[in-house]
């Protein structure tokens, strides 16, 4: 391990951090709100502490190995979301405590979009604008974002984007330098934010909304500037908008990539994965509006708009909302979440297990089904006619046993902090997911939920953010083992 | 530049370790999974498993946009038709193939066969040939530590060790010219304990000094009795190891030297005994001291440990020097078993991929790069680049070498102009089409001279 490479990395990444905590005065400068000064110390104290770490190893050369790979991304996810919670701390408007503002800026960063703040509508721009903007970051990873701005990070670079890529295969490059493969992501996350902001603004929100709700549309975070999310704007294009760009920011973002770089859109559909998604999502579709019209919930149209709306929201684990779905009948929400753990592509900005595990399991299942008839046949599991390596199907059973594991031990620790079942499920599934909204006590906010219970829920969300693996080989003895 | 790689063996990793250092774009081809995952973990490459002559393999490393194809795998024939269907496929413009075989490379045939009509292989490299080349330079010249060729081989570079009571040890650089009138070289680079020092006039030689000077090739026995005391020519080798280099070495040298050989296996002692006519051929093991004390180890002037096997290369060496060789030179692929040996008991240890990478580099290099020698161990590097332009759009042409401004530690060495050498001085001014040879003794300095030869587009 080389501590003093990992501390002027960590540094380095934290002071780039803090020119992000800029932004926000200029928002406030437009809109005259007394928020600058909030923004100004929050930068001066991640500037400095990330100084300190940075200074004393500055000279310290040494490439990064995969170990410290792992130490720089958990710590720097750590430490991003500790010093992104300052500035709601520090604030008059929301004026969180250390919890709900550390809650509150993990939720952000890892693009859950779980909020403990009730009267947005009231807080200033700035405050607003900084949240989505959390999100933003967290999106693509901030990672990712860090190797395509910073080439000094070489082949280490490779060692933590390993750490953060979601989705089974972590070697994957679109290019040979990771530089650029950082880059070319960056960039394809940047024109997305953009023409999404572009088509908000068309559909008639206003400039500020428009950019704030890019952000958090294709970071899939479901961070809103209104407390009616979505539904404030109550208007069929927006939800039109909004649906598109989910469900395009759940593909892999390589898929994008080779998209743009043949042009050829036939490309999504021969993705195995892609394919799958949008499967999923026709039939949950179907299902949902089916279900709301023939429950009498709604009328055709409504149950058609907000049905499609809820599902794709729910299903890519952005989280958005423009109805109370919590209240439609008891099966809906269920299902809705139930499909949350499918989640979005691996390599996209969304949570969950993710489609492309999902489909591996699946096809294993059939494969032992195959068995028992052929006994002696040899049946490797094929995507895109190409064997998946044991290893990778492998690692898969495992992440999910682990994933499963952990998410019936966090539903048991909330049961214990005294939520009812329904509550302690929904928490867990939307924190795990990195979906955000649940039900019972948690449908619209989670300010009601004792502090112990968003302890655990934050480390959920980084639980979730990070595949678990990530996060959990740093409590493992053997990591720390020389 | 975009470069794709088939092959990850020692050559095709090395040359993948120096490429990506230099900010290429590297994807390597393989089929060994295993080798691939290794070397991901270690550079910032691509790798695509798969056969690196099928078609569909190479559009997934991105041979459609890359700027050069290099097909090292230990297979001829995979390497030429990698090449083949880089050419009839996907037009990439530069196609370089390792060819092992003496008979595809046989001038007889090579001409007519290797061509854009035929098997567009633009580049062919043996790697064995490569270094037989080095080391029976090293073998030709002795003495010296390292023998690069320059403009065919009328320059030459030569590294060496300075040795007290030499007549320019202890003196400054300056004297070079009053020791010898009718020797024109020049001393391009002096480390010493392992750091460069930029030779200047008023330099002073001391003893262990690691010198590296250039002159013309007739000249460079003199310039080497000026710096220690001149060895007798060798006679008597004794080779260890009869593969490829041994034997390549063995024939090239076989009539002019007293060889024996020591081949350890009996099929390919046989194939020796048949293929070679004046060397003795020895079946046995290169670390049996009997073997080795019966063969009068103790008169060798040279012993060479050339298998495969380095272990072996540095213990034979090692057995071979206490047992009274006069001279060991051992081959060793792992940089790392080169960096514990150095200055210990072994002469001249020969990094077999740093000779390699280095005939291959110049054609990765941007500009008119003829040749590229890395120097210790990769550290250092010589570089012959052919000037063009004029003096409105180069920055050296019509210059005095005095007046340019070349980047820190680099040495503009020497110049050959229509076939003579003309070793640089503050006056020599350089003209279009000379071959300028450089000397940088930072690696990272590379890019800068490229620049600084490099012609201006901008004032067409």
């Amino acid at each position: 391990m080389h501590l003093a490479v990992t501390a002027r990395v960590l540094g380095f990444l934290l002071m780039i951090f803090s020119l992000t905590m800029l932004t926000p005065i200029i928002v406030a400068w437009i809109y005259g709100e007394q928020t600058s000064q909030t923004f100004l110390s929050a930068f001066a104290i991640t500037l400095l502490v990330g100084l300190l770490f940075w200074f004393p190893a500055k000279n310290k050369k040494g490439e990064l190995r995969t170990r410290d790979g792992f130490i720089v991304t958990v710590f720097f996810w750590l430490v991003l979301s500790t010093f992104g919670a300052l500035p709601l701390m520090l604030s008059e408007a929301p004026n969180l405590s250390f919890m709900d503002a550390l809650f509150e800026s993990i939720s952000g960063l890892t693009t859950t979009g779980a909020t403990v703040i009730s009267g947005l509508d009231d807080l200033p721009k700035s405050i607003l604008y900084y949240r989505q903007q959390l999100q933003w970051l967290g999106g693509i990873g901030i990672v990712v974002i860090a190797v395509a701005i910073l080439p000094m990070l070489g082949v280490g670079g490779m060692q933590i984007y390993r750490t953060e890529t979601p989705g089974p295969m972590k070697d994957a490059k679109l290019t040979p330098r990771i530089t650029e493969t950082a880059n070319v992501l960056f960039k394809i996350y940047l024109g997305l934010t953009s023409i999404c902001a572009l088509a908000y603004w068309m559909a008639g929100m206003n400039g500020f909304d428009a950019i704030s709700h890019s952000f958090s549309t294709v970071a899939i975070g479901g961070f809103s500037t209104h407390d009616a999310s979505i539904g404030f704007f109550d208007s069929g294009a927006i939800m039109a908008i909004c649906s598109f760009f989910m469900v395009v920011s759940g593909l892999n973002f390589a898929l994008h990539y080779h998209v743009l770089h043949n042009r050829k859109l036939g490309y999504y559909w021969a993705d195995p994965e892609a394919r799958m998604y949008i499967y999923l999502l026709l039939v949950g579709a179907i299902i949902t509006c089916l279900y709301l019209y023939y429950s009498g919930t709604y009328d055709w149209s409504q149950s058609f708009s907000q049905g499609t709306f809820q599902l794709i929201s729910i299903m890519t684990t952005t989280g958005f909302a423009t109805t109370e779905f919590n209240a439609w009948p008891t099966f809906l929400p269920f299902f809705l979440l139930f499909l949350s753990f499918f989640g979005a592509c691996a390599g996209s900005t969304g949570g969950g297990i993710k489609i492309g595990r999902m489909l591996i399991l699946a096809q294993q299942g059939i494969r032992e089904i195959y068995r028992l008839v052929h006994p002696n046949a040899l049946l490797p599991i094929k995507i895109r006619n190409r064997k998946i390596p044991e290893r990778v199907a492998d690692a898969i059973w495992a992440f999910v046993g682990v994933y499963l594991a952990i998410f019936y031990l966090m539903v048991l620790l909330l049961l214990a902090s005294g939520l009812d079942y329904v509550t302690a499920w929904s928490a867990t599934a939307a924190a795990l997911n990195n979906l955000g909204p649940g039900l019972g006590a948690v449908a619209t906010n989670y300010a009601d939920i004792g502090s112990f219970a968003k302890w655990v829920l934050c480390w959920g969300m980084l639980l979730g953010r990070l595949e678990i693996f990530t996060l959990l080989v740093l409590f493992t003895p053997t990591f720390w083992k020389n | 530049m975009k470069i794709v790689i088939v092959g990850a063996g020692q050559v095709g990793a090395t040359l993948a370790e120096n490429l990506a250092r230099e900010y290429n774009d590297i994807t390597v081809v393989d089929i060994n999974d295993n080798a691939l995952r290794a070397l991901q973990d270690r550079l910032d490459i691509r790798t695509v498993p798969g056969t690196g002559c099928y078609p569909d393999v190479l559009v997934q490393a991105g041979i459609e946009d890359a700027d050069m194809l290099v097909a090292v795998t230990n297979s001829d024939e995979i390497n030429i038709i990698a090449c083949q269907v880089a050419y009839s496929l996907f037009h990439t413009p530069t196609k370089i193939a390792r060819v092992r075989a003496p008979n595809y490379t046989n001038p007889k045939y090579k001409k007519l066969l290797f061509n854009d009509k035929h098997m567009p292989v633009d580049v062919m490299i043996t790697p064995e040939q490569v270094v037989t080349d080095y080391i029976r330079k090293l073998v030709e010249q002795p003495g010296a530590l390292q023998v690069l060729d320059f403009a065919d081989g009328i320059i030459q570079l030569v590294g060496l060790r300075a040795v007290k009571d030499s007549p320019l040890v202890g003196q400054e650089l300056r004297t070079l010219k009053e020791h010898m009138p009718n020797v024109d070289a020049r001393v391009a680079a002096i480390y010493r304990k392992d750091r460069a020092i930029f030779p200047e006039g008023d330099t002073v030689i001391e003893d262990g000094d690691e010198v590296f000077f250039i002159a013309a090739k007739k000249n460079i026995r003199k310039v080497m009795g000026e710096l220690r005391r001149l060895e007798k020519p060798y006679h008597r080798l004794v080779i260890a190891g009869g593969g490829n280099i041994g034997f390549r070495l063995t024939k090239a040298l076989e009539d002019d030297y007293n060889i024996k050989i020591i081949e350890y296996s009996d099929k390919r002692a046989a194939y020796l005994s048949e293929k070679l006519n004046r060397a003795v051929v020895l079946k046995g093991s290169a670390t049996d001291q009997e073997l080795l004390l019966d063969e009068n180890i103790d008169k060798t002037d040279v012993f060479l440990a050339l298998t495969n096997d380095d272990e072996v290369n540095i213990m034979a060496s090692l057995l071979a020097k206490r047992l009274g060789a006069k001279k060991v030179m051992t081959l060793i692929s792992n940089p790392v078993y080169a960096d514990l040996m150095q200055g210990g008991g072994i002469d001249i240890a020969i990094s077999p991929q740093q000779a390699t990478t280095s005939s291959l580099l110049a054609h990765v290099r941007r500009g008119d790069t003829v040749s590229v020698h890395s120097l210790r161990r990769g550290a250092a590097e010589a570089l012959e680049i052919v000037v063009h332009g004029d003096k409105k759009s180069s920055k050296v042409v019509g210059r005095a070498i005095g007046d340019i401004k070349s980047p820190p530690g680099a040495t503009l060495a020497a110049l050959v102009r229509n076939g003579e050498v003309l070793v640089a001085h503050h006056d020599t001014v350089i003209e279009a089409e000379d071959h300028v040879i450089v000397f940088v003794v930072d690696k990272e300095n590379t890019k800068a001279v490229e620049k600084l030869f490099a012609v201006n587009f901008s004032f067409f």
